[in-house]
């Protein structure tokens, strides 16, 4: 408590900072969100799909973020490119088909089911069963050699005893 | 075979290891180019003199397709390199001014110097998605069948020159020598 009261300026001063900051970022992502709007769809419909595609296609550029949340120079003509092709009347795996050609794997964040890609699927789960059976084996063998080490024949019985009653 | 078994965590941790080891010294932010073997994608457009331009109008030889912007700094750091490149009349560079303006892009060749035999204009990134770029630098290497060879991504300078391009250009040159 005595310590809270030393630094309780900072809190004081840290909070507002805090809850600035938070209403600052929140702001922030809502004129990002207003950049993905500034398209006009048909319907409703394509709309959606913009807002799917733009989620789950990654800018190449800034790497960790997706389309829709990028300021970057190459996710801005990408998000363009999906527009026009949703106004055009491509289907999703059509504007996926484009990307691929151009980006490659990288421009997915849920990367297709491919040769190169197995590992990247499968790999975990491969790896949990492999520490699965090792762990089982570890397990099992640590429970059998517990049993042995536990049982005493009657000579060792009468050793500990003696022993124990040695000590006191 | 208990031996053995003894042995195996020790194997498993070196395998592990050496997996993570070599991963330290990958770039991830070095992406594998989709194009590579992949011809020129077609374009029809102006240079930044204002100039028609199309895919007739590349090299017959190989050359260097060096994306630039009068915004990018590491374009300056590069330039140097692609001066001497063409001054010296070791390769042809075309450039692709990318997402940038003609005004600004006719200022700095004009202020920095211009190694480009001529430079395509693609203010709207356009034609930099069609090859996948995606951010200025990036160096292609094109052969003179006009297939792009190899992609550089980020700063041309003197010693990526010598140890990537330098390589590259040579194993296509004894490829292009064994099939004639």
């Amino acid at each position: 408590m005595r310590i809270f009261h030393k630094f309780s300026w900072e809190f004081k001063v840290c909070r507002p900072i805090a809850a600035l900051l938070l209403i600052l970022s929140v702001s922030v992502m809502a004129t990002l969100n207003a950049q993905v709007d500034a398209f006009e769809f048909e319907n409703e419909e394509q709309q959606k799909r913009f807002r799917t595609l733009s989620n789950e296609l990654r800018c190449p550029m800034c790497q960790n973020t997706n389309l829709s949340g990028s300021t970057g120079g190459v996710a801005e003509d990408l998000r363009r490119e999906v527009h026009r092709m949703i106004v055009d009347g491509f289907s999703d795996t059509e504007i996926e088909k484009f990307m691929f050609d151009r980006y490659g794997d990288f421009i997915f964040y849920r990367p297709r089911l491919r040769a190169e890609t197995i590992l990247l699927w499968f790999g975990p789960i491969m790896f949990l069963l492999i520490g699965g059976y090792l762990a089982l084996g570890i397990w099992r063998r640590a429970s059998l050699s517990s049993v042995d080490s536990t049982s005493l024949d009657s000579h060792q019985a009468a050793q500990l005893q003696k022993l124990l009653r040695n000590k006191h | 075979m208990n031996r053995f078994n003894f042995f195996i965590p020790a194997i498993g941790f070196f395998v592990l290891a050496l997996i993570l080891w070599r991963g330290l010294y990958l770039d991830p932010k070095e992406l594998p180019s989709m194009l590579i073997d992949k011809p020129m994608p077609k374009f029809a457009l102006t240079t930044v003199d204002g100039n028609e331009i199309s895919n007739a109008d590349l090299p017959n030889s190989m050359f260097l397709l060096n994306v630039w912007g009068s915004y990018c700094l590491p374009c300056l750091i590069e330039h140097p390199t692609l001066m001497r490149l063409a001054e010296e009349g070791e390769i042809p560079v075309v450039g692709i001014n990318y997402r940038d303006k003609k005004q600004l892009a006719l200022g700095w060749l004009s202020d920095n110097g211009n190694p480009f035999a001529f430079s395509i204009l693609d203010e709207s990134g356009r034609f930099g998605i069609d090859l996948g770029v995606y951010g200025a630098p990036e160096t292609y290497l094109v052969d003179a069948d006009g297939v792009i060879r190899y992609r550089h991504v980020s700063v041309l300078d003197e010693n990526v020159w010598r140890q990537d391009f330098l390589p590259a250009i040579n194993k296509l040159q004894a490829e292009s020598n064994t099939q004639q």
